[in-house]
């Protein structure tokens, strides 16, 4: 499902203007991340498209149909929604946790138990935990529940706000590499809001950098974005700027090694890169 | 001690139990704790729901909330008394008593659902719930241990004024202490203060099992340790010693 | 309202013998309250003990506890000493729980930082835990303050003169104006200490003063 944003706005009661006037069309099954620095009204645009958000001036459009003439519930139970911390009910348990709209949506106990048991292994949570509360999880795995929650009303939309900020480095990687084949398997239109570059980078299709007011400083592929910065803005955001991501190469005792500008190693050079030197250039730091 | 004992004696002497003894004396000072702490919930619980979960009037609820702590009970007793009329002290009374328990029970209710973490009640309503949903399967479960607080607060409130009812002549246990006030007998006196006393720690047990309860699972902290120590001595606790 | 006027005297005399029967118990509690409360806070197997024994002498109703006081401390019932130590009772039972919460509210970071920077445990306590824990021991303070006010009034039931005397003097001469300004000027003055204890704690804690209360509902 395609999501368009035609000339929204968005001013909260106390005149913070949040949004000034935004314009942008999402591909349908595709990732596009919404990236930008706290304030920049990146969250305020992710949650006009489940209306928990509704827009001052301009109109929302899921698959050319105006979303402020739906059912702000009806339209939420169909769109899966991941936040930052995970915002499961800590009342509830992992299973009850995850069937929590099919049993909004009158599914039978069973049945939405054992949709929750298929989606824990989807997200790779051990059916073991089914029982446990949310307060005896792990970070990552609090959010692997609230992605499986999301999915769980077989949503074609996944907004996903910051969902991996709250967890430890080497858990939001995991996180990440686990979202990129769920992607792939699921084949959802996913849009996704971190303040990370690396994160979104490496997660999407199209990246919309926003500045303050929800501002467009630049949109496209992270390669395009990397290789024309639109502006200083850009390039300083993104660190093409100050040479952060400019890699080059080295021979070390033989071996081809990849440092960046200040000349540390960011890894060595694969066999297959010795053949077409140009294809290190896009300059994703070593993981 | 030996008042005390002289206080046990005066307990448990035989004509304790006949007209005006001891069980009817409880009975009326529990009759009249149910119903005004009856009185006082459905008034105060639906109040308090809607305003922790709409987040609208909360300063006046604070605000009465603090008035209330200001009023004093016995004067307010006596006043609805001379207001209504001799005649209808009972209703008098009640009325006083519902006065007094309604800002315990408000600010237990909305403080319940208001100390609930803002992103889970977000989280429930962008998964779809509608505002119905939210309140009763959120907001009210996550908060019953808060909302018992104040029900606590609220019982022990009543239970402590209905005792100065028997200064307008309406019986419970009050009756007995100061009947012995002025007539000078000490052990009755002192007999009837340590049945109210005990009716408040009956109480105040029930209540504290109930909050130990009420608190949902996967809320409770390891060892048993209930969320009331920190968030409940914020919610107003409206006197409880009137 | 003529009742008022002619005995302007009488309410002015009641109401300053009830503001000091009053600011007894609220000072010794709050005196009191301060090492329990610092106990409850750092000895985490007191606390429970502590505060539960607290909570169930906050239980007892007023009139019950004027009464059978006595009984353990020998004061006569009649007396106004034996009114003061029950409010100061009650003032503990309320403060202590409110300065152990003060002191848990205390961010841990700012207290090893004190600690880091040099600080001996009981320079720190008066320089860093105690003005940190102030505003929410103030909050407690009010509720006691007010509480206390408001509790005094039942005194008159075993002869402690306060404005509660308006209550019972004017229900037995079915004198409605008597009773009503009784109510009226208990809580006058339970509002007047409680603004006065409000300002002190502005003027004692200016850093309060700065911070914005967080909004209820954060916009994203």
């Amino acid at each position: 499902m395609s999501i368009e944003f035609r000339g929204v706005r968005k001013a909260f009661p106390d005149g913070t203007v949040a949004v000034e006037d935004f314009s942008l069309v999402i591909p349908s099954r595709t990732t596009t991340v919404l990236l930008g620095s706290s304030g920049c009204g990146k969250t305020t645009l992710l949650r006009m498209v489940n209306r928990m958000v509704d827009p001052s001036a301009g109109t929302v459009l899921i698959d050319d149909e105006d979303v402020a003439a739906v059912d702000p519930v009806a339209l939420r139970r169909r769109i899966g929604y991941v936040m930052q911390n995970s915002g499961l009910l800590p009342h509830r348990r992992v299973a009850d946790n995850i069937a929590t709209v099919p049993r909004l949506n009158g599914v039978a106990k069973d049945a939405a138990r054992e949709r929750a048991l298929q989606l824990m292994d989807t997200v790779g949570l051990d059916r073991s935990l089914a029982d446990r509360y949310p307060a005896q999880l792990s970070g990552g795995q609090q959010q692997r529940v609230g992605v499986a929650r999301a999915l769980a009303a077989e949503p074609n939309i996944l907004l996903m706000d910051e969902p991996f900020g709250a967890v430890d480095p080497i858990v939001r990687a995991e996180l990440q590499q686990e979202l990129i084949r769920l992607r792939r398997e699921l084949e959802k239109t996913v849009v996704f809001v971190t303040h990370d570059v690396d994160e979104a980078f490496l997660l999407g299709d199209q990246v919309v950098l926003l500045q303050r007011g929800g501002r467009i400083a630049q949109a496209g592929t992270p390669a395009e974005i990397l290789a024309n910065p639109a502006s200083d803005f850009v390039a300083d955001f993104v660190g093409a700027g100050r040479g952060r991501r400019s890699l080059r190469v080295e021979e070390i005792d033989g071996v081809l090694v990849v440092v960046d500008a200040d000349g540390r190693p960011a890894g060595v050079l694969a066999d297959e890169a010795r053949t077409a030197p140009g294809s290190a250039t896009r300059g994703n730091r070593a993981q | 001690m030996s008042v005390f004992l002289e206080a046990l004696a005066w307990l448990f002497s035989p004509e304790r139990l006949g007209a005006g003894g001891i069980p009817q004396r409880i009975g009326e000072h529990l009759w009249f704790t149910l119903i005004a702490f009856a009185l006082a919930s459905a008034i105060a619980v639906p109040l308090g729901y809607l305003v922790g979960h709409t987040g609208r009037g909360r300063e006046v609820a604070v605000a009465v909330a603090g008035a209330a702590r200001a009023l004093p009970s016995f004067g307010l007793i006596l006043l609805l008394v001379m207001l209504v009329g001799v005649l209808q002290i009972g209703a008098a009374v009640t009325a006083a008593l519902v006065i007094l328990a309604i800002p315990s029970i408000l600010a237990g209710a909305y403080a319940g659902i208001e100390a609930i973490d803002r992103r889970t009640i977000d989280a429930a309503r962008a998964v779809g719930m509608t505002e119905w949903q939210v309140l009763t399967r959120v907001e009210i479960p996550l908060g019953l241990p808060l909302l018992l607080s104040g029900m606590r607060n609220g019982v022990l409130q009543i239970v402590a004024t209905a005792t100065l009812a028997g200064y307008v002549g309406l019986g419970g246990l009050g009756d007995d202490i100061l009947q012995g006030i002025a007539l000078r007998n000490y052990p009755q006196t002192l007999g009837g203060a340590l049945l109210v006393v005990a009716l408040a720690l009956v109480l105040d047990g029930v209540f504290a099992v109930l909050e130990r309860v009420a608190v949902p699972h996967g809320v409770r902290k390891r060892g048993g340790a209930l969320p009331r120590s920190s968030s409940a001595s914020r919610t107003p606790a409206a006197s409880a010693a009137n | 309202m003529n009742w008022v006027a002619e005995n302007a005297g009488l309410i002015l005399a009641l109401a300053v013998q009830h503001l000091r029967l009053s600011l007894l118990p609220i000072v010794l509690g709050f005196a009191i309250a301060l090492p329990l409360g610092y106990l409850a806070h750092r000895y985490r197997p007191t606390r429970g003990v502590l505060l539960t024994a607290l909570g169930l002498l906050y239980t007892i109703p007023s009139l019950a506890l004027f009464v059978a006081l006595p009984v353990v401390t020998g004061i006569s019932v009649l007396s106004e000493a034996n009114v003061v130590t029950a409010l100061t009772i009650y003032a503990v039972a309320i403060q202590a729980r409110s300065v152990a919460d003060a002191l848990d509210s205390v961010d841990p970071d700012v207290r090893q930082a004190a600690t880091a920077l040099g600080y001996s445990g009981w320079r720190r306590f008066w320089a860093v835990e105690f003005p940190l824990a102030g505003p929410v021991m103030l909050a407690g303070l009010r509720v006691v303050a007010v509480s206390t006010i408001a509790l005094v009034t039942v005194g008159i039931l075993v002869g402690v003169k306060s404005l509660g005397y308006l209550f019972t003097n004017g229900f037995q001469r079915r004198i409605l104006e008597e009773v009503l300004s009784g109510v009226v000027m208990t809580m006058l003055l339970a509002l007047l200490v409680d603004l006065v204890l409000a300002l002190l704690g502005r003027a004692v804690m200016p850093w309060t003063r700065i911070g914005t209360p967080a909004p209820r509902r954060a916009a994203p």
